[in-house]
């Protein structure tokens, strides 16, 4: 049981160092706003998860954080790339479609695209 | 056993903590400076919830809860901030 919880949070702990690496590697603001934020995600909560396993007499304050982290981080990833897309963070140059500008505001030149 | 897998874990997540901190001081943009701030937190969160099962204390996790809100809080409020002012 406490095996399978220390590998349970070995396994989210590898989600977030990748998710990490993966903000440091990626081209663009809105590519680090995935990379970032989803495996942080799921990072957290096998690591929260796995320390359930660990110590089931903490399961109320850990359900409560998993919740809250479930909750809040898609939340704050989507305000700030909405933010990003609004004061025209420029796109990568390997962008292939903007689905974004095509349908809802076809007015923004967000395609001024800068060498990175 | 278990206490050398939870000590692999926490160096994972302190090497997540230091590269968000290098995105952190180079960020070209202001969004890259807050999407690394967001993940620094996140790292935070459970590298707080570790530390409260190396030192057995559960009232440490509360400190993961009030952590989270306020990371949540000022990510959103800075995003709001950069899209149309306060």
């Amino acid at each position: 049981m406490e095996l399978a919880g220390a590998i349970i949070v070995l396994l989210g702990s590898v989600f977030l160092f990748l998710g990490a690496l993966g903000l440091l590697r990626m081209p663009d603001s809105f590519n680090r706003i995935q990379a970032g934020t989803k495996a942080s995600t799921l990072g957290t909560l096998l690591s929260l998860a796995g320390l359930i396993f660990l110590m089931p007499g903490w399961w109320g304050k850990l359900l409560v954080l998993i919740i809250f982290i479930i909750l809040t981080n898609p939340v704050s990833s989507h305000v700030l790339a909405r933010a990003a897309y609004h004061i025209k963070t420029p796109l990568t140059s390997k962008t292939v479609v903007d689905k974004y500008k095509d349908e809802a505001n076809p007015e923004m030149d967000n395609h001024k695209t800068e060498a990175s | 056993m278990v206490n050398t897998i939870l000590t692999i874990a926490l160096g994972f997540m302190i090497a997540a903590i230091v590269m968000a901190v290098i995105r952190f001081f180079a960020g070209p943009r202001t969004t890259d400076r807050i999407i690394a701030f967001d993940v620094m937190t996140i790292s935070s969160l459970s590298l707080i919830a570790m530390l409260a099962w190396f030192a057995q204390r559960s009232i440490y996790l509360d400190i993961a809860i009030v952590y989270g809100l306020l990371s949540f809080l000022g990510v959103i409020i800075i995003a709001r901030y950069l899209e149309k002012g306060l």
